[in-house]
């Protein structure tokens, strides 16, 4: 069974060049990529559940063993994250092919492209979750980055190249930077196998051993886009066709997340963490995202700007360094991914019915469209974590993890900025679902294309229920994560899986 | 437009050997340097020369295929070895290797790995061929004007 590990990164490529070479029959593009994430979400979810069983599971590529050959790893952390991330794929693609019925550009229907670039990041983002090795985590970034270069522009507009550009340049630095890390741990250790470097870092000098973790969260923080390196963020996102930022904004920075975790965990032993530097670093992320998502105006950006705060609350699970603290990382980070991704489709869906996402132009949307109420409500509240939704089941554990190890100051922090998180999501609540259409309104379009928005609703409805079930089933997500957690914090099983020791 | 014709001629002749070469590094890449990425990477070279020359529409016409067609049959070579070997039990990327005996030629080795190889080379060439092929339609005939003039 250990087959179905490599599936993930295989099966969408394969996929891709079929896509690729049946380009100009778009319903056979849609029924492959459709195809390819529904049995990868299946087998992804009998892999959870044999991990979750049997233990840490390793493949050996090429059946070269391990310091050596590359590892393919499916512990608890990188399964549960894999099995939501292609759920919201999952998602996004069907709520895409719906937003294809419009004419936008970039959008589904209008590219041949699509299809196989999707695919091609859906591959990039399973190798991120499942590789076991830091020089193969460099090229699934690389997959990744090349299908996400091309997705955010590919509509060609003048604003989406310039964004896209930022996106690159800041992307090129993030992997020249990583490029220099691999280069310097491989040069002091000799191994790039990440089970294999947690010994052989530890017998690092102090120095050299800290500046290799430092170097490594700002390669990762740029992805995950930590304070002081999220500038890159609200400017390069919210340009992109919707169904291409949700993807972006709810998956790709928590990949950086996952990275972080994993990095900082299984390569460093307990005493060598950057305990401290992360709570910091998590308290000024909060506070500056919250801050620069009160004074947007328009809702993707006001949503990008969350991103960014949000984040925080991961690294501030991580920094903490304990089970309890890594184990609300990770229900945080599954939470995140599916709330961002739902508000920003429902974000789509607005600016789609309403011709407009500045909260300016928007009105009454309560009393005409009461379903996408609900469905931009329930994802809202969750995000400033009122109970008894998925992210009280997050914030709570953060929360308390955080009392444990008497890091008040933080916990003081991720307070205030849930109350200021609550604050700016009523913002959007009250300027696009309550009160009167504003002038200058009225001329716009009426809502058009009824199979289309009835496509992209019920996606966004499926996502939505995927985070109430989250808080429903909250206890035994709480148990998974506190296991897969404890692996980590003390990485002995995954080494040893890794190893074959 | 203005032709050189020992750039041309140059061309013409560099264009075959760069192509023979290209096939000899894709083939040597199991045991040598070489390989599907750097063999793709010199025939990518040619087919530039060629563009340079100014007839890439006459390469992809003799091929009669469409640019993206190798980036598909590549991709479906390089990830349908990678998974293969699954279905017969063993590790992803796992490789076999079997001896021939052909006539004339000797013991020749097949490896699985030179499929692999020869996908990665297929997508090199197609990614290529489609950049080019992007940047052929931007280029509109200079018939006027002398070389290095910008067009206004």
């Amino acid at each position: 069974m250990n087959a179905l590990i490599g599936l993930p990164i295989i099966l969408p490529l394969l996929g891709a060049a079929a896509s690729i070479a049946l380009g100009a029959h778009r319903p056979l593009q849609r029924l492959i990529s459709i195809g390819v994430l529904a049995t990868l979400t299946a087998t992804t979810a009998v892999t959870l559940v044999r991990v979750d069983r049997n233990g840490i599971t390793a493949v050996q590529v090429g059946g070269w063993e391990a310091p050596t050959g590359i590892s393919l790893v499916a512990d608890r952390l990188s399964v549960v994250l894999l099995l939501t991330a292609l759920v919201t794929l999952f998602a996004v693609l069907v709520y895409a092919v719906g937003q294809g019925s419009f004419d936008q550009p970039g959008s589904e229907a209008r590219h041949v492209g699509f299809h196989p670039l999707y695919l091609i990041l859906t591959a990039g983002v399973s190798f991120a979750f499942l590789t076991g090795d830091l020089f193969n985590l460099f090229v699934a970034f690389e997959v990744m980055l090349m299908a996400s270069y091309a997705l955010l522009t590919l509509g060609g507009r003048a604003d989406q190249v310039r964004s896209g550009m930022t996106y690159v340049v800041i992307s090129l630095i993030a992997s020249t930077l990583f490029l220099a890390a691999l280069a310097y741990v491989y040069a002091a250790t000799g191994t790039v196998n990440m089970a294999d470097l947690h010994d052989k870092i530890a017998a690092l000098p102090a120095g050299l051993r800290s500046s290799l973790a430092v170097l490594l969260i700002v390669v990762f923080g740029i992805k995950a886009a930590i304070f002081p390196l999220f500038f890159w963020l609200p400017d390069s996102y919210p340009t992109a066709p919707t169904a291409i930022t949700a993807v972006f904004a709810g998956l790709l920075t928590k990949i950086g997340v996952y990275t972080m975790i994993r990095t900082q965990t299984v390569m460093f032993t307990p005493a060598t963490r950057p305990g401290t530097l992360l709570l910091v670093v998590a308290g000024a992320t909060m506070v500056v995202g919250v801050l620069g998502a009160v004074a947007q105006n328009e809702i993707k950006r006001l949503l990008s700007f969350h991103i960014v705060s949000q984040i925080g609350y991961m690294v501030m699970g991580l920094g903490l360094f304990t089970v309890a603290g890594v184990a609300g990382a990770i229900i945080f980070t599954v939470h995140q991914i599916l709330v961002k991704t739902s508000l920003f489709l429902v974000g789509g869906i607005i600016e789609e019915k309403a011709g407009t996402g500045r909260l300016a132009r928007l009105g009454g949307l309560a009393r005409t469209e009461p379903l996408l109420a609900v469905l931009f409500l329930l994802p809202a509240l969750s995000l400033a974590g009122i109970p008894p939704l998925s992210g009280f089941v997050g914030k709570l554990a953060l929360v308390d993890a955080g009392l444990d190890d008497r890091a008040y100051v933080v916990v003081g922090v991720s307070l205030v900025v849930s109350l200021l998180t609550l604050y700016s999501m009523t913002k959007i609540w009250a300027g696009a679902f309550w009160g009167t259409r504003s002038e200058g309104a009225s001329d716009l379009p009426p809502a058009k294309g009824t199979t289309g928005t009835a496509i992209m609703t019920s996606a966004t409805a499926a996502l939505v229920s995927v985070t109430v079930a989250i808080a429903v089933f909250a206890g035994p997500l709480h148990e998974l994560s506190t296991r897969a957690a404890a692996d980590l914090v003390d990485p002995t099983p995954y080494i040893e899986a890794v190893l074959g020791r | 437009m203005r032709r050189s014709l020992i750039f041309d001629s140059t061309v013409r002749l560099v264009f075959d050997l760069a192509m023979v070469l290209s096939a000899y590094m894709l083939f040597a890449g199991h045991n040598q340097p070489g390989g599907g990425f750097v063999g793709g990477l010199v025939a990518g070279a040619a087919i530039a020369l060629r563009f340079l020359m100014g007839d890439l529409r006459d390469v992809i016409g003799v091929v009669r295929f469409k640019p993206w067609t190798p980036l598909a049959v590549g991709l479906a070579l390089a990830a349908g070895t990678s998974i293969w070997t699954v279905a017969t039990g063993s590790e992803p990327l796992d490789h076999g290797a079997r001896e021939f005996d052909v006539w004339g030629i000797g013991a020749v080795k097949v490896t699985t790995a030179t499929v692999f190889d020869a996908g990665v080379y297929c997508i090199v060439v197609g990614l290529v061929l489609m950049i080019l092929e992007a940047f052929a339609d931007e280029i509109e005939p200079a018939d006027d004007g002398e070389p290095g003039e910008v067009r206004r």
